[in-house]
Order: structure tokens, then sequence, then C-alpha cells
């Protein structure tokens, strides 16, 4: 279980003035769920995705997984603890190739083939990928791709997802919602995702908005989803719903 | 003459020989001839006049190859050697040198390797040479290699310069001229720790029409080391020229770059790039965020690039 107990992060501004880009929040994940956070531009998300990896260093208040609170730990011991992150903007690396990525990724020698069943699950060619460099050569939905094989490869008890849609076209974003879909159903981890899309809010088990630093709202996501989507949405997942128990 | 256990691990590393090569060979150990032998299409001859060896390679051989490591055990040696090749028209073949020295004397040691190469037409040369150095004395380990090469009308000439570990002072010149339709591409990686010194220039003359030529260099300066890289490609006819370097720079390390393009043709197209740069926050941060530690992603981010 993830507990996030009053969390705060605070920055300088241009004006030499501070501002919290997360005000005392408080979450909790239950395990196994698939969560999708979102809310607009600006609200936090990515930036509390960040403070649960260690990337970003919190202000005040408490990250703790499994009980232990981790909120002191760098990047490497919480991702030896069995935190994942995929990256919004995927990282260059001149000379690494795929393989390589995803064997540092497994933290051990994989075979070529378990490689392959990787790149395989988000949807790209294997053998086309992995003695590829992964370097700008890739395509930005290649890149995403490749980004998320990494946290598969992991397979650790928590995956988190910032904005895997940003920076990709049409379709590949198809293939991709294929992938979180597929992801759902065989990751027994827990799974948190940042997105806008309602593609991927459809797949969460619950949704969580994001608005000025704070939970503005948390619940399933059938009880979320109709509210962000407003009311002739909802009325159409209603009559889906009811179409779907016939 | 018998090699000893440090000369043979030497060779491993600067050769990847575990054994006697297969092709043509000339090992050279401490200033002599340890071991040679000849094909039917490739010979090898001492010279008289100086030093070395001249390697002859008859037209139209294919796929073979040709070793010519050198180990420096002896502390406070300095060896200087010349090395021709004959490449004969439409041959096909591959030439491995390389220079390993192993110093756990207090005083010196030099290897200066000349290598020149007459490549004849429609030949086709892959050229590999490592340069290695170990050995705990207080004496320098220097390398400074010479290559000149001459390429006839649709000659391919590929070399991959290779100097990761433990060379203290090195001063790289290489010069190549090309005929019409000749091809060569460079490709070098370099890594300087400690208080190393590495210099390389390269020039190309690029006077055959649709010649072309690409030199690629890959470094990475640690600590307090220094290197220096000079590149200048010439254009005296219709020809394309790209040189590239890209250097990662760590601790107090101090890099210099110098591309230099000369155009004396309106249809000389010359390319140049460089970058100098510390390892990107961001890749430090993926490596970690895979369970690695800060210096296991260094090491990591370091060893692709330089791959």
């Amino acid at each position: 279980m993830l507990e996030i107990k009053n969390l705060t992060y605070r920055v300088d501004d241009e004006n030499d003035t501070q501002k919290e880009i997360i005000d005392n929040l408080n979450l909790t994940v239950e395990d196994g769920k698939f969560i999708v956070i979102t809310g607009p531009n600006g609200g936090g998300k990515s930036t509390l995705a960040k403070l649960i990896m260690g990337v970003n260093q919190l202000t005040s208040g408490q990250i703790i997984l499994d009980g232990e609170d981790i909120s002191e730990l760098n990047i490497t011991e919480r991702a030896k603890r069995g935190v994942s992150f995929a990256f919004q903007a995927p990282v260059h690396f001149k000379g690494i190739r795929v393989i390589d990525l995803l064997r540092l990724a497994a933290g051990k020698n994989i075979s070529v083939a378990a490689a392959c069943e990787y790149l395989s699950k988000v949807g790209l060619c294997a053998k086309d990928y992995v003695e590829r460099e992964v370097n700008s050569s890739l395509s930005g939905g290649e890149l995403k791709r490749i980004e998320i094989a990494t946290v598969l490869a992991r397979g650790t008890k928590l995956s988190i997802f910032d904005e895997p849609e940003a920076g990709i076209d049409l379709w590949s974003f198809q293939n991709l919602i294929k992938v979180f879909e597929n992801m759902r159903k065989t990751v027994n981890g827990t799974i948190i995702v940042i997105s806008h899309q309602e593609r991927i809010l459809n797949i969460a088990d619950e949704i969580v908005v994001i608005e000025n630093g704070q939970v503005k709202k948390q619940g399933p996501k059938e009880e979320i989803l109709p509210e962000l989507l407003g009311t002739s949405a909802a009325a159409n997942i209603a009559c889906e719903k009811l179409g779907g128990d016939q | 003459m018998a090699l000893d256990a440090i000369q043979k691990n030497i060779l491993h590393e600067v050769a990847d020989l575990d054994g006697i090569p297969q092709g043509a060979y000339n090992i050279r150990a401490n200033g002599s001839s340890a071991a040679r032998s000849t094909t039917a299409n490739i010979d090898i001859v001492t010279k008289e006049d100086k030093p070395g060896i001249d390697i002859i390679i008859k037209p139209g051989t294919k796929g073979e190859s040709v070793h010519i490591p050198v180990v420096l055990t002896e502390s406070g040696l300095k060896d200087m050697v010349y090395n021709d090749f004959y490449v004969g028209d439409d041959a096909d073949v591959t030439i491995v040198a390389g220079c390993g020295i192993s110093n756990c004397g207090d005083q010196d040691s030099q290897h200066d390797g000349i290598h020149t190469f007459h490549v004849g037409k429609n030949a086709k040369v892959k050229y590999v040479e490592k340069h290695y150095g170990e050995g705990d004395g207080k004496g320098s380990r220097i390398l400074n290699p010479v290559t000149n090469v001459y390429q006839e009308e649709g000659s391919y000439v590929e070399m991959e310069m290779v100097q990761i570990k433990g060379v203290d002072s090195t001063l790289r010149t290489n010069y190549a001229e090309l005929a019409d339709g000749a091809t060569l591409l460079i490709h070098e990686a370099l890594m300087t720790h400690g208080t190393q010194q590495a210099t390389s220039d390269y020039k190309v003359v690029l006077n055959g029409e649709e010649s072309s030529a690409d030199v690629v260099s890959r470094s990475v300066a640690k600590d307090e080391s220094e290197q220096i890289f000079e590149v200048s490609i010439e254009g005296n006819t219709a020809c394309h020229g790209h040189a590239a370097c890209d250097a990662i720079i760590m601790g107090n390390a101090h890099v210099v770059a110098i591309p230099k393009l000369d155009a004396k043709d309106v249809d000389a197209a010359l390319i140049h790039e460089a970058a100098i740069g510390k390892i990107a926050g961001d890749q430090l941060i993926k490596l970690m965020s895979l369970g690695l530690t800060e210096e296991e992603a260094e090491e990591q981010i370091v060893a692709g690039f330089l791959r």
C-alpha cells in the first residue's frame, strides 16, 4: 500500500516568493489497483509522481510504501524497494542499445528472447528494435514504448507512468491504449498512470483528480468519470452500462 | 621467442588474440619480432634501412587478415617502427594493429608506430587499432601513432582507433589523401583518466571527385586528464566530408575540439559537428530509477558512449 501523508513541495518562483506545487496532499493507494491521476495542467500531477520516485525532494510530509517511510531515500533506494517510473519525455542514450536498457531494467542478463517478449507487449516488432540504440533515430512513439517496456521488465510492485500519451501521434496512441489495457490484465502490482485521456481513464479502477496541488476528488471510475465528462457523456456511459447489463 | 603471461594478456587486450592468429601476422615484442607468418597472398618483409616491416598484399586477395600487434613489457624501452602496407587493387582485407604497454618500472616506455597505407584501386581495408596500458610503476606509458593513408580510385578504408585505458600520453597523427570515388571512415573512441593527455590530429585531403570522408570521435575525459581533438578536411573538388567530435567531460578534465573545413571547390560539401558536455542529469536519473547507483549509471553511460 502506498500512503502519502501531508505532502508538501514548495519552490521559489520568479518573484522570490514561495509557492506550493503540492500542498499538504493526502492520498492512499491500495495494492493491485490501477489508478489514473488526472486534473488540469499545472495542478501538480507530474510533480507528485516525481516526488514518489524521489526525482524531486519533498519539502515536508511522508511517503510510506508498505509501512516503510521512503521519504528520505534516494532514487536508487526507492527503485530497489519496488518503485518504477516511466518518464514523460524518455531520455536518449548514445551507444546504449534497447537490449542493454532492458537488461539494466530487469537487473539481470536476460536473453534476447525475453527482451523481445517485453517489446512485443508494448507493440514493437522486437527483432527490429532489440539491437538499436536508444537515440534520436527512434521516433517519439517508439521511445515511449521502449520506456514503458523498461518498466514492464522491472516488474515491481508499484509502476508509475507519467503522461504516456504525451508527444506521440494518434496512430501510436491507439496502440498505446492496447498496451495499457493489456497491462491492466497481466500486471499484478499497483499501477499509477497520469493521463488526460478518456480512454486511459476508462481502464482505471480508481480516478484521482489533482488540482492546485491537492486531491480534489478520488473514487471509483464509475463515480468520477461521469462527473469529469459532463452530463451528456455521463449519460452515454450510463447507457453503455445498461446495454452491458442486458 | 616465446611470449610470457603478461605479454599474452596484452595481446588479448589489444588484438583479441588468445592464440596464434589466422592468416598473416607479425608480433613485435620489446623492440624485435617475436613471431611471424605469411600467406600465399600476404607477404611480410623486414625493412633493411630502418626498423619495421613491409606488408605486401597481392591484388585481388579476399577475406584475409593481417595482425601486427606490438607489446612492450620492458620499462625504459623506446621503440619506433615503420610499417608500410601495400594493398593491391581489388583486395579486401582486415588489418589488426594495436599496442599494449605494461610498465611496472620507473622509466618511461614508449612506442611510436608509423603506419603508411597505399591502398590500390577498388581495394577495401578495415583497420583496427587498439591501445592499452597497464602496470603500476612510476614510468609513463607513451604511444605516438602515425597513420598515412593514400587511397586510389574507388578504394574504401574503414579505420577504428580505440584507446580506453592506461596510456599516459598519446599524440595521434593521421593523414589521408583520397582519389576519385574513394571513401574513408574513421571512428575514434578515447577515454582518458588521471593526468593522462591525448591529442588527436586528423587531416583528410579530398582530391578526387566524389570522394568522401567521415571522421567521428567519441571521447570521455575524466579526472584531471586533457584531450585535444583537431580535425581538418580539405575539399579540392566535388566531394563530401563530415567530421564529428562528441565528448563527455567529467571531474576536472579539459577538452578542446578544433574542427577545420577548407573548401576549394564550389561542389565540396563539408560539415563539422562538435559537442562537449557532461553526462546529462536525466540520463543518470533514468538509470537510477532502474535501480542503479549513480556510479553504476555513469559507468553504463560511458561504456555505451564509447562502444
